[in-house]
């Protein structure tokens, strides 16, 4: 694939760099440490901080979700790889407003380390932290093996409700709960038709043979479950569909909140195609849609294919999921 | 013969210590071996991870390098200059390997206890406490295929070598010895930590990029000391 690039070990600041120019309005670069991208709303006095942070290459994650009602500083690491302690550091600081920090991040080895190192930092700072994991994406691990999964975009509904947590001025419990919460009721699951190329590694760092999908796929190429023939779109969605559901156990009428996105390459057209059945499977399900987000929310480079995340939802939840929130990569008016 | 003795026992009094300039000639060796095998590492972490473990390598040790610059051999002691290292690492390195050598760079620091330089049979007790200070943070075990699957042979090899009295030459030799193929021996591990972890099976038949760079920086230290000291 041809691609627009300077330097491959600048494209992370100069992703940074015009990310903050064109989102001005609601973004701005913490002035010591040009890896945190601070939401102009972060610091408000007696209100819950919100920080994430993850590598690069997942746009518009992380960065994208910074905002109003969302999250209020992101550590942004390396293409792929986790942030610095110092940064994720960093966007505590940028974040807090004297109501303590909650840091909502994805399971991965190097975020659980530089979080963890991040957090004993900021309590030397006497800002009181809080954290939730994100691990949502179910062909990681098996079920009673939970806490091994990653997470993937279910992050999104997890920053989504603690934002809007944080916003109605609760306390740091609260906002962890919320979020924690919000995480629990969520499933995630990749299908990968094609690999990504991290720039300055130069060649695809998976192969996936023609005709071939990956089920289970990991936002960076880990290798998924099973590799099976590539099916029609409705089949894929049938069998999206049901990963997810049969790790949820939900009562028919449970609502839910429903994210397909993109991996970077697959054309935003084909993920309404999967949405088109995914929504009748589960109405089929007797569970009902209350709110689609179908777009690019949490790429992986130009990995071609998509990601299914369904959140169970609950009247908290709905409340919260409802709530504004303004940012470069959600916008959301209630 | 009047000239000879003097100068030979200058340069064994010399020889005796290991100091901060030595460790800071290890760190710069290190440096440069990273940045030349860079791609190689990349490659190997291409295969089971994310292929960038040769750049965060690099980009970790250039940043101890820069911070090199700043020390006065002459007015430092190895726990300064240590710290000094884990700092600048974990602020320029992310992932799981800033934490990791940050924790294993303040190790090495604590075991040297504010001493301007160590006695050089004692010297390779460095490299246990390095290892002890990665496998604190990363809580990883012996056949978890990962960068201490070269840590623990290399510490229990240096601790072998001391209970016996070995001369530092022969220890470095051994260590490097040992590192070589506790590298190797990777490559029929079943990775269980980290991103490599989530293949299981599919992990067999890659050396883990982790133990090949640890092996590297290890080497550094032996190749170094012995040309130095030896």
């Amino acid at each position: 694939m041809q691609r627009f690039i300077n330097n491959p070990d600048d494209i992370v600041d100069e992703t940074v760099r015009g990310f903050v120019k064109a989102h001005d309005d609601l973004v701005r670069l913490d002035p010591d440490n040009a890896r945190v991208v601070v939401s102009r709303q972060a610091g408000t006095e007696g209100r819950v901080g919100i920080v994430t942070g993850g590598g690069s290459g997942h746009e518009p994650a992380f960065i994208g979700y910074t905002g109003r009602n969302m999250v209020d500083a992101v550590a942004v690491g390396e293409l792929f790889s986790s942030p610095t302690a110092k940064s994720f550091h960093d966007a505590i600081k940028a974040a807090d407003g004297g109501a303590g920090v909650a840091v909502l991040y994805g399971n991965y080895a190097g975020d659980n380390m530089n979080v963890k190192m991040a957090s004993k930092m900021a309590k030397k700072d006497k800002i009181p932290v809080a954290t939730v994991v994100a691990n949502d994406d179910v062909c990681s691990a098996p079920p009673e093996e939970r806490a091994k999964r990653r997470g993937v975009a279910g992050e999104i509904f997890m920053w989504k409700i603690g934002g809007a947590k944080a916003s109605e001025g609760a306390t740091l419990e609260e906002v962890q709960a919320a979020a924690q919460k919000a995480i629990d009721a969520c499933r995630s699951v990749g299908v990968g038709l094609g690999p990504c190329t991290l720039p300055a590694v130069g060649h695809p760092n998976f192969e996936i043979e023609p005709g071939k999908m990956e089920v289970g796929i990991g936002h960076h190429g880990e290798p998924g479950t099973r590799v099976e023939a590539l099916k029609t779109a409705d089949e894929i969605a049938d069998e999206m569909t049901q990963i997810v559901l049969d790790d949820h156990d939900l009562p028919e009428g449970t609502e839910l909140a429903v994210l397909v996105s993109g991996l970077g390459a697959t054309p935003v057209d084909e993920l309404y195609v999967l949405y088109d059945r995914m929504e009748s499977q589960m109405a089929a399900r007797g569970l009902k849609v209350y709110r689609a987000f179908v777009g690019n929310y949490f790429t992986s480079l130009e990995m071609v294919g998509a990601t299914l995340t369904v959140m169970a939802l609950d009247e908290e939840l709905k409340g919260l999921l409802d709530v504004d929130a303004e940012a470069p990569g959600f916008n959301w008016r209630g | 013969m009047r000239l000879l003795s003097p100068i030979l026992s200058g340069l064994h009094g010399r020889m005796a210590e290991v100091g901060v300039d030595d460790i800071m000639a290890v760190l710069r060796e290190a440096s440069a071996r990273l940045a030349s095998a860079s791609e190689h590492l990349g490659q190997l972490d291409g295969e089971i991870g994310d292929g960038d473990h040769g750049t965060t390598m690099v980009r970790g040790f250039a940043a101890i390098v820069r911070a090199l610059g700043e020390v006065d051999p002459r007015s430092s002691d190895l726990t300064t200059l240590f710290a000094l290292c884990a700092g600048s690492f974990l602020d320029s390195v992310g992932a799981t390997t800033g934490p990791l050598y940050a924790s294993g760079l303040l190790r090495a620091g604590a075991y040297a206890e504010g001493r301007v330089s160590l006695p050089a049979e004692e010297a390779p007790m460095l490299l246990v406490a390095l290892g002890d200070g990665i496998g604190s943070r990363g809580k990883a075990v012996a056949g978890d295929k990962t960068m201490m699957d070269v840590w623990l042979p290399v510490g229990q090899a240096v601790k072998a070598a001391r209970a016996k009295g070995a001369p530092l030459g022969e220890t470095l030799a051994e260590v490097k010895t040992v590192a070589g193929h506790a590298t190797e021996a990777t490559r029929s591990m079943i990775a269980s930590k980290g991103r490599a972890a989530r293949l299981g099976e599919r992990s067999i038949g890659h050396v883990d990029p982790g133990a090949a760079s640890a092996a590297i920086i290890i080497d550094s230290f032996s190749d170094i000391l012995a040309q130095r000291l030896g």
